[in-house]
């Protein structure tokens, strides 16, 4: 069973996320003895990783097209390297990007895909694989019976390890319908260098107990200090204190970080959806019964505008 | 303008999730049952444009059993015109999105709206596989949509950031906020939805790739270790040895 696997950049570097969907790909096709494919669009700075973490052989295509993010163009660009390469299963790192490729791809191969897989395919019921669902509540474990496949995967689904491989680079050119690129991008706000919330293995989040957007100096300094993103919760970015983006919860971004920082958040049911599955969660909040410290690892009883200033200083201090 | 919107029913985002028989029955006694967040900002941004319009149709559109009415009843209320329900049990994403599509194909909507993704099953594929079947761009998640004819303008979230971009009609789109604000019903809403109309439809048969084997809770999380605020180079040493996370 040879399986590809997506390599998504961000800033020309493949996404952490996007190793973990390698070797999650390699470990499928180590049990059923097929081939390790990658695909990669435009430059990747730390293409070498995609060897060093088991990528037999890496398409590469360089098409300024490519540029704007076109689901569509993605998904038959995908399928075409599936196609001519005899693969079966495809793998990608869930994201925004992903997440409106996996359908389309799925249905131009006719193959059956599962979303917020967290788990490698048990192979001796066929291909069980653990699915996320009620947001983080629950998982479900599914079977997928159909020959092709597509598996899209949350954050920490597989530990990343090396297993040197060829990692061979060859250009590749996709066959394009008239489908791809039919969506006229007018422009895009992205933002460049900052840790992306979804692929984040450290994440400071701060909610209503900060009072206001001025206060969020607290929330970046911190995240500065350990190369985090930030996030908030759902009232903050409803009072535009945040960006959208920055929502993290039930209706907002789902992360899945090593570490989580949930600073004045009360730690309502549907905030917590979106982040239990942190590995480590630190809860700071003046109200010592406050619900966040029920899922919370470590908590902090106190003001955050005096514990925050401190704790940065000691992070600073071990960095 | 003429608007199918797709709604799921979930349990309220306060539920406590729970299962049964060796965890392969999910316990519905004592849920209460909503219409998707994300679909609700998918139906309120509908109700506006058909307002703004001024002429049009919302329909709303449900894959599911009879108990699913109430929920539907209540999107008519907050101001959808009609409804179907499709008479089936909503079992994937694959199911649910060849009976939209069965639905739609005969009848030119203008937009096909729905949520990024629901909040139960969380399969996120529902929009790309009706868009594929019906042979119309999709496109997720949208978090602006304005329409100037034949064309619409939208906004939709990617990776670190957002991008805005135009397409023709008609289209399928994954919704999310803030698309719209949700909408609450008025009394007068809620008295006319016993009305309007509530078709059901028997399902189309669709062989799915995908089975069901069974339920599972996460592990329950271990009590929370309390940190003195006046000792917060604990809490550093504690990250660093303990949990070895940064
Ligand atoms: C359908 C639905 C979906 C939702 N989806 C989401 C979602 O995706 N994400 C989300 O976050 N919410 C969501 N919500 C909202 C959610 O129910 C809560 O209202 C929200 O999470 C509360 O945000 P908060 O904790 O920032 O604010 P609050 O509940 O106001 O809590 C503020 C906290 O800050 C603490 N505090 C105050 N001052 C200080 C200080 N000086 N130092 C330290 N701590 C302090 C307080 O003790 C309190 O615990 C949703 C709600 C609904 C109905
Ligand atoms: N049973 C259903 N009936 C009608 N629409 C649904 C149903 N399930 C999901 N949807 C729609 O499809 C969207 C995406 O769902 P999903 O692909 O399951 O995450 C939801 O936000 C709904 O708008």
């Amino acid at each position: 069973m040879s399986v590809l696997i997506f390599l998504e950049s961000a800033d020309s570097q493949i996404k952490k996320s996007s190793l973990e969907a390698l070797v999650y790909g390699r470990n499928i096709a180590a049990q059923s003895g097929g081939s390790v494919f990658a695909l990669v669009v435009g430059e990747a700075s730390n293409l070498s990783l995609a060897g060093n973490f088991g990528a037999q052989k890496v398409f590469q295509i360089k098409d300024s097209r490519f540029d704007q993010p076109d689901a569509q163009a993605f998904a038959e660009a995908i399928a075409d390297v599936s196609n001519q390469n005899g693969v079966n299963t495809v793998v990608l790192a869930k994201s925004s990007l992903t997440d409106s490729i996996t359908a389309k791809l799925a249905f131009i191969l006719q193959a059956t895909a599962a979303t917020n897989v967290v788990s490698l395919p048990d192979f001796s019921k066929g291909f069980e694989v653990k699915r996320s669902i009620f947001t983080g509540k629950a998982f479900e474990l599914v079977n997928i019976t159909s020959s092709k496949k597509v598996v899209s995967i949350k954050k920490n689904a597989v530990e990343v390890s090396e297993a040197q491989a060829a990692g061979e680079v060859v250009p590749f050119t996709p066959n394009l319908s008239s489908k791809a690129f039919s969506i006229k991008s007018i422009s895009n706000e992205k933002t460049t260098g900052e840790v992306l919330l979804s692929d984040a293995e450290i994440v400071v989040s701060g909610g209503r107990g900060l009072k206001g957007p001025e206060n969020w100096g607290l929330i970046t300094d911190m995240a500065k200090v350990l190369g985090a993103a930030t996030g908030c919760s759902k009232p903050v970015s409803d009072l535009h204190w945040r960006p959208h983006h920055e929502h993290v919860g039930q209706t907002g971004i789902k992360v899945s970080p090593n570490l989580y920082f949930a600073v004045g958040i009360s730690g309502a049911i549907q905030h917590v959806a979106g982040i239990s599955s942190s590995k480590v969660i630190v809860a700071i909040n003046k109200d010592a019964d406050a619900p966040i410290f029920k899922v919370a690892t470590y908590g902090i009883v106190g003001d955050a505008f005096e514990i925050l200033p401190k704790l940065t200083a000691a992070l600073k201090a071990v960095q | 303008m003429n608007i199918l919107v797709c709604i799921s029913s979930v349990p309220d985002t306060t539920s406590k999730i729970s299962f049964s028989d060796n965890d392969t029955k999910f316990v519905s006694a004592g849920i209460t049952y909503i219409i998707g967040p994300y679909d609700d900002y998918a139906l309120a941004r509908a109700i506006e444009l058909k307002e703004a319009a001024g002429s049009g149709n919302v329909t709303v559109i449900h894959v599911g059993e009879a108990d699913s009415e109430p929920v539907i009843r209540k999107a008519l209320a907050i101001g959808a015109d009609d409804a179907v329900r499709i008479n089936a049990k909503a079992t994937d994403g694959y199911f649910v999105a060849e009976q939209i599509a069965n639905y739609a194909k005969s009848k030119n909507f203008d937009l096909i709206l729905m949520g990024r993704e629901s909040i139960d099953y969380n399969s996120g594929l529902v929009h790309g596989l009706v868009g594929e079947l019906l042979n119309m761009p999709s496109i997720s998640p949208v978090m602006k949509l304005e329409v100037n004819g034949n064309e619409a303008t939208m906004d939709r979230e990617i990776e670190g950031g957002k991008e805005t971009v135009k397409a023709n009609l008609p289209l399928v789109l994954g919704c999310q906020e803030p698309i719209a604000e949700w909408k609450i019903p008025s009394m007068r809403g809620i008295m006319s939805a016993r009305t309007k109309p509530l078709n059901v439809v028997e399902p189309s048969i669709k062989e799915s790739g995908i089975s069901f084997s069974k339920y599972e809770l996460p592990a329950p999380r271990t009590n929370c270790k309390m940190i003195s605020d006046s000792n917060i180079g604990e809490l550093v040493t504690l990250l660093k040895t303990e949990s070895k996370v940064i």
